[in-house]
């Protein structure tokens, strides 16, 4: 555990001094804020209550494309520069490092989903009686549940690559498959259908956390998600010593 | 405190290493020498747990390599042969990250030490990216020193460094060796002759010899070779010594001059003094040429020969060096 924290604090300081940490929360905040200016300007003029959900649905879509920016390096960059040997003959389990490596990369984003809760406060004063605080909490704990299992398969991918380019496509690819996985299946039924639909992570999330529903299922869906990367992560570290 | 038997290690098809058996007492400092690709940084990364072996078993303090590799990477300090470093820390974080991964008690006090011994206190908070390569050296064997370990491995430390600096670290290896023991891979031999008590050389994945450097530099010239220099024709005068008994080769090298081999102990020098002289020629020189452990190491490492059936003036095949280490 303790080198699990050691480990994540190294890195987690490391984002603030990293140019595509920063290149990454400016663009974040700049297409937020555009799209913000914009559903308050036209819920003004259109006469309805402007909704949280106008910044959650296009942040989703970002972070898709934006933590594999932010995990491309994680393993990559060690196993480049040699230094993964360094962790490798220190008294470090390899799991131990895979979610050192996962710790920080999460706590960073869950930081700039923090910083994002400026626009629901802003969006509490400009409506009354305010916005409901209910399903705001809802779809912030969705947010941390699917920003973990982000994090976690774009380290399990940055393990395999020693590249961070290659690691950070890859990441993408993967991201956008299971967020579209179940989209096919909406034409169908069957149990193929209902397979790819719970495998679908963009289902787990605009059904419930999105409309301020809580289920124990898409939890435990997304943990189950992040904990499977997560090894594979460490049995592709482990595998790096066989070769 | 360490022992190696069978240790093999293949990569696919190509065998890096192959049935090495060693072992080390605590104390020494051992140096293993060797061509590239011969299997140095192999075997040090097996004995550091990074690669598991193909077959064959190393301990190291009563620990196995497989079963308890996380209490042998406790006792062992590493520096690999490409300096693993954190380019965009500071050698303080560096170092204080690597004393908090080994759950030192005062990581700071270890840092301080750590600087101190590898002469860099004053560039603690130098970013590591703007060291010179030789201060980075010297940043890698402070991290491998810092948590006092029993057991150093030392992947070519000198590598890089200016003269000063190269002496500063073979006198604190000299110094670590006291109370700990080392192993270090070098290409260097005056540095294996200087800092340690055995040498191995290793060429293809195997041992080919094994001893102290100085019994290593008798066992190997089975006999002494001595060089004479005369104001005549040089095929006259070998022809001259070669009549002289104890003498057991003759080579003509330069126009003047002649080289001869004798058996060990057998003094030939006076006989052939008086004889060249004798004849009328003028002798200029006169005196017996040791080899070098540098000549024993390429004669070892240029072909598979085992000591015992090394001779000088054996037919010598191109030096090989193949892929990397």
């Amino acid at each position: 555990m303790r080198n699990i924290w050691t480990i994540a604090k190294r890195e987690y300081k490391l984002y603030f001094t990293s140019p595509i940490a920063y290149i990454v929360t400016i663009s974040i905040f700049l297409i937020l804020g555009i799209l913000f200016y914009i559903s308050i300007i036209q819920s003004s003029t259109n006469n309805f209550a402007p909704e949280i959900q106008a910044v959650i649905g296009p942040l989703v879509t970002l972070l898709i494309f934006t933590t594999p920016a932010l995990t491309m390096r994680l393993l990559a960059d060690e196993q480049r520069m040699g230094t993964l040997e360094l962790l490798l003959t220190a008294p470090v389990k390899d799991f131990e490092i895979v979610v050192g490596k996962w710790l920080a990369g999460w706590l960073f984003l869950v930081t700039i989903l923090l910083l994002t809760w400026i626009y629901p406060i802003i969006l509490n004063q400009l409506v009354t009686p305010g916005i409901d605080q209910g399903t705001l909490l809802a779809v912030y704990l969705g947010l941390v549940l699917l920003t973990a299992c982000f994090i976690s398969i774009g380290v399990a991918i940055s393990a395999m690559f020693s590249n961070q380019i290659a690691a950070f496509f890859l990441s993408i690819g993967v991201l956008l498959v299971f967020w579209i996985i179940g989209y096919p299946a909406t034409f169908t039924s069957g149990v193929a259908a209902d397979v790819l639909r719970y495998l679908d992570m963009s289902e787990h999330f605009y059904n419930t956390f999105y409309r301020g529903i809580i289920e124990l299922k898409d939890i435990v869906f997304y943990l189950s998600v992040t904990i499977l990367a997560l090894v594979l992560g460490s049995t592709i570290i482990e595998t790096r010593r066989w070769r | 405190m360490i022992k190696v038997s069978g240790l093999t290690k293949n990569y696919g098809l190509r065998c890096a290493i192959s049935d090495l058996n060693f072992s080390i007492e605590k104390g020494e400092i051992v140096g293993f020498l060797g061509p590239n690709g011969a299997g140095k940084t192999t075997t040090m990364r097996i004995m550091t747990g990074y690669l598991p072996p193909s077959s064959g078993t190393v301990t190291i303090g009563g620990y196995d390599i497989i079963d308890n590799s996380l209490e042998i990477r406790k006792i062992v300090g590493y520096l690999p042969e490409t300096v693993p470093l954190y380019l965009d820390m500071s050698v303080f974080d560096y170092l204080k990250f690597m004393a908090d991964l080994r759950h030192l008690k005062n990581p700071e006090d270890a840092v301080d030490e750590a600087l101190e011994k590898v002469d860099l206190t004053t560039r603690s908070n130098s970013f590591i990216g703007n060291l010179s390569k030789g201060m980075r050296q010297r940043v890698g064997l402070a991290q491998a020193l810092i948590h006092n370990p029993d057991v150093l491995i030392l992947d070519e430390p000198t590598i890089g460094l200016d003269p000063a600096q190269v002496v500063a670290i073979r006198n604190l290896i000299k110094e670590l060796g006291k109370e700990r023991t080392i192993i270090l891979s070098t290409h260097i031999l005056s540095e294996a002759q200087q800092v340690c008590n055995r040498v191995m050389i290793i060429n293809k994945g195997k041992i080919v010899a094994e001893d102290s450097p100085e019994h290593l530099q008798i066992r190997l010239t089975g006999s002494q070779r001595v060089r004479t220099k005369v104001r005549a024709d040089s095929q006259e005068i070998a022809n001259l010594i070669q009549s002289i008994s104890g003498v057991v080769n003759v080579f003509v090298t330069d126009p003047n001059t002649v080289e001869f081999e004798t058996l060990n102990g057998a003094e030939v020098q006076p006989a052939v003094a008086r004889k060249i002289i004798k004849e009328g020629y003028d002798l200029l020189e006169l005196y017996p040429i040791t080899m070098s452990l540098e000549d024993i190491f390429l004669q070892l490492t240029r072909d598979e020969t085992p000591v015992s059936e090394i001779k000088e003036g054996e037919s010598q095949a191109e030096f090989e060096t193949e892929g990397d280490d």
